[in-house]
C-alpha cells in the first residue's frame, strides 16, 4: 500500500430524506493503480456511496480524495480529480452536439473554447467516436451514448474514473469493446456493476456492499463466487 | 425503438447548423434584423395584404439563401395559428374581418421570422447573442434547460405510452382521462427525477451556475452591415 490513498472513507453514514438509511458505516480506501469493482445487491447503497466521492452527496464520516476534504473550497479540485460516469448516459449528454458536451467540463475549467474544442476532440479520439463529433447526442446508439459521456469525463483529465452500472444498455459486444477501452485508460477506477465478467476484465479487486456497509473485499472471480453473484 | 423526439424540434435543430452564409453572420446580427421586422410587422396599419405578401417574399428569400425546405418552414411557422385563432375569430363575428386577417398575416409573419433566425442560429448561440445584447442570464439559461427538456419529455411520455399500450390499454373515454390524469403525474415525477439526475452529471463536470459560452464571437463588418440592410427591408416594404 503507498502512503497516500486516492480515495480514503472511514465510518460514512448517510440517510436519504425519508429516512432510509442508505450508508451505515463504510470504510474504503483506492491506492493509485487499483481498479475496484463495487458489487452488490440493488439498494445495498453502492450508487449513494460513489456520489460521496466527488461531492453530490454529503454524508457524515471522515472522506478524503488525494489527501482533500469534499468540502466547498475543494469540491471544484475534487470534482476534477473524479470523473463519475452515470447510470443513464442520457442524463449526462445535455448540449446540442457531441463536442459541445464533452467540451463542458474541460469549459467549466476555464479553458478557452479553441482549448477546450481540442481536448475535447482528443478524448473522443481516445474512446473511438471523433466521427461524431457533430452528431445531436439524442440520434446516438447506446453504446456510443456511453462513450461520449466518458469522453466528456476524460476531457477533464481526471485521476480517477467512477462508473456507475457502465453496461446498462449495451449489448454484449459493446459490453466487451467498453471493457477493453476501460482497461487501456491508465486512471484508477471505480465501477459499480452486475456484470462479474466485466468486472473481471476491468477490475483488480471486488468490494461487496451490503445493507449499507462493505461486508467483503478481496479478488473479483473469489467475492463472486463467495457471495453467489456469478450467474450460471 | 421509434423515435420520440418530434419531428419537427429535431429539424429546426439540425437546420440550425448548416453553413449558408445567413447561419455565419453573428447572432447578434440577426436578433437585431429579427427585433426591426417585427415592429415594422406589429406596427403596420395600411395596405395590409401588400406589405404582408412583401414581407413574405422576403423572409421566403431568406429561407432559400439558407438553402433550408420552404416548405417545411412555412408549415412550422403555422403552429402559432391556432393561438391566434380564437382572437380572430372574435374581431370576425364583431365585423371587423379586415383586422382579423390582418391580425392572423403579422402572427404568422412574426413566428416566420422567428424561425428564421432559429433555424440558421443554433440554440447556444442565439443566446449567447441575446446574452451580448443585454438579456438576462438567468431567463437565457432556463430558455436553455427548457430546450433540453423539450427533447426529454417526449421520450418520457413514449416509453410510458408504450408501457400503457403493451399492457393493452384501451380504455373508455372516462378510465381514459383517469389514467392520462395519472400519467401525466407520473410524467411530471419521472421527469423531475430525471432533471435531478442532469443536474448531478452537471455538477460532477464542474458546473458553476453558468453555463460556459463554446464559441467567442466576434461582430464583424459583414455583420454591421447585414443588420442594417435586413433591419431597412421590412421597413422600406412598409412605404411600397
Amino acid at each position: 500500500m503507498t502512503a497516500c490513498p486516492l480515495i480514503q472513507v472511514r465510518g460514512l453514514h448517510y440517510s436519504y430524506e425519508d429516512g432510509t438509511a442508505a450508508l451505515q458505516g463504510v470504510d474504503f480506501r483506492l491506492d493509485p493503480g487499483e481498479s475496484v469493482a463495487l458489487l452488490g445487491p440493488n439498494g445495498s447503497g453502492k450508487t449513494t456511496f460513489i456520489l460521496h466521492l466527488n461531492g453530490l452527496l454529503a454524508g457524515k464520516g471522515a472522506i478524503e480524495i488525494c489527501g482533500m476534504k469534499p468540502d466547498k473550497a475543494n469540491l471544484p479540485a475534487i470534482r476534477r480529480k473524479v470523473g463519475v460516469i452515470f447510470q443513464d448516459s442520457d442524463s449526462q449528454l445535455f448540449m446540442p452536439t457531441v463536442l459541445e458536451d464533452v467540451s463542458f467540463g474541460p469549459r467549466n475549467l476555464g479553458l478557452e473554447p479553441k482549448a477546450a474544442a481540442g481536448r475535447a476532440l482528443a478524448a473522443l479520439e481516445a474512446v473511438g467516436i471523433a466521427e461524431l463529433r457533430n452528431r445531436a447526442p439524442y440520434h446516438l446508439s447506446a453504446g456510443e451514448k456511453k462513450r461520449a459521456a466518458i469522453a466528456g469525463v476524460l476531457a477533464m483529465e481526471p485521476e480517477i474514473l467512477v462508473l456507475d452500472e457502465p453496461t446498462t444498455f449495451l449489448d454484449p459486444p459493446a459490453q466487451r469493446s467498453l471493457a477493453a477501452l476501460l482497461s487501456r485508460l491508465p486512471q484508477s477506477k471505480l465501477v459499480v456493476t452486475h456484470t462479474v465478467a466485466f468486472a473481471e476484465a476491468v477490475c483488480t479487486r471486488a468490494v461487496f456492499f451490503e445493507r449499507g456497509r462493505i461486508v467483503a473485499e478481496g479478488g473479483v472471480t473469489e467475492i463472486a463466487a463467495r457471495f453467489g453473484w456469478a450467474f450460471e | 425503438m421509434q423515435r420520440a423526439v418530434p419531428r419537427s424540434l429535431a429539424s429546426l435543430d439540425s437546420w440550425s447548423r448548416g453553413s449558408s452564409a445567413l447561419h455565419r453572420f453573428d447572432p447578434r446580427a440577426k436578433l437585431i434584423a429579427l427585433l426591426a421586422l417585427l415592429v415594422a410587422v406589429a406596427t403596420a396599419n395600411r395596405s395590409i395584404p401588400r406589405f404582408a405578401l412583401a414581407v413574405l417574399l422576403f423572409l421566403v428569400a431568406g429561407f432559400l439563401w439558407a438553402r433550408l425546405p420552404v416548405a417545411g418552414a412555412l408549415a412550422r411557422a403555422a403552429v402559432i395559428l391556432p393561438f391566434v385563432a380564437v382572437l380572430a375569430a372574435v374581431l370576425w363575428i364583431g365585423g371587423q374581418g379586415e383586422r382579423a386577417w390582418a391580425l392572423a398575416a403579422k402572427s404568422y409573419l412574426s413566428a416566420l421570422a422567428a424561425l428564421l433566425a432559429m433555424a440558421t442560429t443554433p440554440l447556444p448561440r442565439l443566446l449567447g447573442g441575446f446574452e451580448k445584447l443585454g438579456a438576462p442570464r438567468f431567463l437565457l439559461e432556463v430558455a436553455q434547460f427548457l430546450y433540453r427538456y423539450l427533447f426529454l419529455l417526449p421520450e418520457e411520455a413514449q416509453r410510458m405510452r408504450q408501457a400503457a399500450a403493451a399492457r393493452s390499454m384501451r380504455p373508455g373515454i372516462r378510465e381514459g382521462f383517469r389514467a392520462a390524469a395519472g400519467a401525466l403525474a407520473v410524467l411530471f415525477a419521472r421527469s423531475y427525477a430525471r432533471a435531478g439526475a442532469i443536474h448531478h452529471a452537471m455538477l460532477a463536470r464542474g458546473f458553476n451556475g453558468r453555463f460556459p459560452e463554446m464559441q467567442t464571437a466576434h461582430f464583424r463588418k459583414a455583420d454591421a452591415v447585414f443588420a442594417v440592410v435586413a433591419s431597412a427591408v421590412p421597413w422600406g416594404l412598409r412605404l411600397l
